[in-house]
């Protein structure tokens, strides 16, 4: 358990300096950082003001030890578009974030698990046809197409919901339905295979060898083993829910911070870009450690290893 | 390829005779031919898929109109099967009135190009990294291992959506930037395969009689690999295919002059309430390609290997 917990920890620390490598090359791939931040109309005389300012004249190495070193205690300058701190800006439009993907989560486990466990459980039932359309549905349907067709439908035809916004509790349902629609696919198929898979094994066959009622079974036995795949997947999709809200918040006008990052690129606003990627990177790592955790915790064959 | 322009060390050259190779093939198409009439879903798969590469490749040929070719006169018109629609312009136009059909039979060109050569790109370098590293092992597997779980442990979308705002748009830019990200995937399915093929029965014996590493490599792993890396392949396109039209519904992909269903996406989303065709249609062609793409992947797993239904996430 303790190595276990131990290689968790320190596969997080390489991803996350993994991370911080990638943020501070991403603004310096098209060679020179201050020509990229600063609009096409500036002269040569502001961009080379603008290079040492920001002290992109010094060896690279050195400019990373310094990004990194600040990055540590959550320094990552200024934005260049509102003129304040990065980090602060960040974490004022998490909330917003957070709440889409939590309730975008909560929809997709809802409807996803029944779905997955009572097709798994009983192939080719009509149920189970459901489950493998939603499965497939949540595979091709871009979520920013559906965006657009569920706005004209229930916002603009039926007028059930606001087309954006943050302002009434309404205004969650249709963002975070379309946000949960891969995972719900991704759910459906997983719950469903591994049901299957399990109903298969040699110990639910004595179960019902035994003369096991159906119900205990499936309950006592089958849900338990289903679960633990479901447990690592369910904390790696609220992670993807958390970077894939980018075109969401954006469709949507979703006060958030993947509407943040859309915006931040398009005026090239790089502190704040790179902020953006740090902390979502730092939230997906820790959901990966806790998910890790979570799956000692369930799973006695790690627990004990 | 003749021995003598690369005059290969012994054992690197396939050891098959051309004619043997030649009736297998045939053998083969009759054998897939077979399994497809068997399976409904992907039959529609393989059919859909034909369509779209058809698509694409004639383009030219089938499009009505110039895509680019704009008439302000006839802009706006709505699909020919609603009120005010004309059969010379069955999808409709849009805002500056080219014709949705033609430009929705172009899109399908950029789509395909990039989940190609993208797929191309990332299998390429991801087949060589992975051999590398199920081959060599210790520290060298360690390390890529590492590499690997780090892109892998990203905010993807996120990511590729800050890589390509700050490279700017254009197609080439679009196609490396999904070829090295999604590299990692199809390196991490070649190790997981070349460590199961290195344990199994025939490379063991293959080992034990001497054969060089050139002809283990060539003979009995490369072979064993097209399977599972072809579906990996087949799924990825599909996910490119995807995140290409993302992009560009944030104005990030290929440049905004060409027709594409994800610059379509985001140009008509201005006029969603009063002309909703312009930005719906356009998605309707990436569900179609989408799905064939998807069942076309899952009929290859199916045939291919069931095991690898747990490699992938």
């Amino acid at each position: 358990m303790q190595r276990y917990l131990i290689s968790s920890l320190t596969q997080a620390a390489v991803v996350l300096l993994g991370v911080l490598i990638l943020t501070f090359f991403m603004v310096r791939l098209t060679g020179d950082p201050a020509a990229a931040m600063l609009s096409r109309e500036a002269s040569p005389e502001q961009v080379a003001a603008f290079r040492l300012q920001m002290g992109f004249d010094r060896p690279l190495p050195i400019q990373f030890l310094d990004f990194a070193a600040r990055a540590f205690v959550g320094d990552f300058g200024n934005s260049l578009h509102y003129r304040l701190p990065a980090l602060p800006l960040v974490l004022e439009r998490l909330p917003a974030t957070v709440q889409l993907a939590g309730v975008a989560l909560i929809m997709a486990v809802v409807i996803a698990i029944p779905l997955g466990l009572v097709g798994g459980a009983t192939p080719g039932s009509p149920v189970d046809v459901i489950a493998r359309i939603i499965g497939l549905l949540g595979q091709t349907i871009p979520s920013f197409w559906l965006a657009l067709v569920m706005i004209i439908v229930f916002a603009v035809r039926l007028r059930w919901f606001p087309t954006s916004g943050r302002d009434t509790p309404l205004a969650i349902v249709m963002p975070a339905f379309v946000l949960s629609l891969g995972t719900m696919g991704r759910l459906v198929r997983l719950t469903r295979s591994s049901v299957l898979e399990i109903m298969g094994e040699d110990y639910i066959r004595t179960a019902r060898s035994k003369g096991l009622a159906p119900n205990v079974i499936f309950f006592r036995h089958a849900l338990k083993n289903a679960a633990i795949p479901l447990v690592s997947i369910i904390g790696i999709q609220f992670g993807y829910m958390l970077g894939g809200s980018v075109i969401i918040e954006s469709v949507f006008a979703w006060p958030g911070l993947g509407r943040m990052a859309a915006e931040s690129i398009s005026i090239r606003d790089f502190p704040l870009v790179q902020a953006i990627a740090f902390f979502t990177s730092v939230i997906v790592v820790a959901l990966t450690v806790m998910t890790d955790m979570a799956y000692a915790l369930i799973d006695p064959r790690i627990r004990y290893e | 390829m003749s021995e003598q322009t690369l005059t290969p060390p012994p054992g690197l050259v396939p050891a098959l005779p051309k004619s043997q190779a030649d009736s297998g093939l045939a053998g083969r198409v009759g054998q897939v031919a077979k399994l497809l009439s068997r399976d409904g879903a992907g039959l529609l798969g393989v059919i859909l898929f034909a369509l779209v590469v058809l698509t694409a490749v004639f383009a030219p040929v089938i499009s009505p109109y110039d895509p680019l070719k704009q008439n302000l006169r006839d802009s706006k018109l709505p699909p020919a099967w609603q009120e005010g629609g004309r059969w010379d312009h069955p999808l409709g136009t849009d805002n500056l009135g080219r014709d949705m059909l033609s430009r929705i039979l172009y899109g399908s060109r950029v789509s395909l190009t990039v989940g190609f050569f993208g797929v191309l790109i990332a299998g390429g370098i991801g087949l060589l990294v992975g051999l590398v590293a199920g081959y060599t092992g210790g520290r060298v597997d360690a390390v890529i291992m590492t590499l690997i779980n780090v892109v892998l442990a990203l905010p993807y979308l996120l990511f590729v959506v800050f890589i390509a705002g700050i490279l700017g748009r254009s197609l080439l830019n679009v196609i490396l930037i999904f070829g090295i990200t999604d590299s990692p995937m199809f390196a991490r399915v070649t190790r997981g395969e070349v460590l199961r093929l290195r344990e199994s029965g025939y490379v063991e014996s293959a080992v034990s009689i001497g054969a060089t590493r050139g002809r283990i490599l060539f003979d009995h792993i490369l072979p064993n690999l097209i399977g599972p890396l072809l579906t990996v392949a087949t799924f990825e396109m599909s996910a490119m295919i995807f995140y290409e039209a993302g992009l560009g519904f944030l104005g990030l992909s290929v440049p905004a002059s060409t027709p594409s269903w994800g610059n379509m996406l985001e140009a008509g989303r201005q006029y969603l309430v009063a002309y909703p065709w312009i930005s719906t249609l356009p998605g309707v062609a990436i569900v179609i390609t989408s799905l064939a793409m998807n069942l076309l992947g899952d009929w290859l797993r199916d045939i291919l290997d069931p095991k690898l239904r747990r490699a992938r996430k």
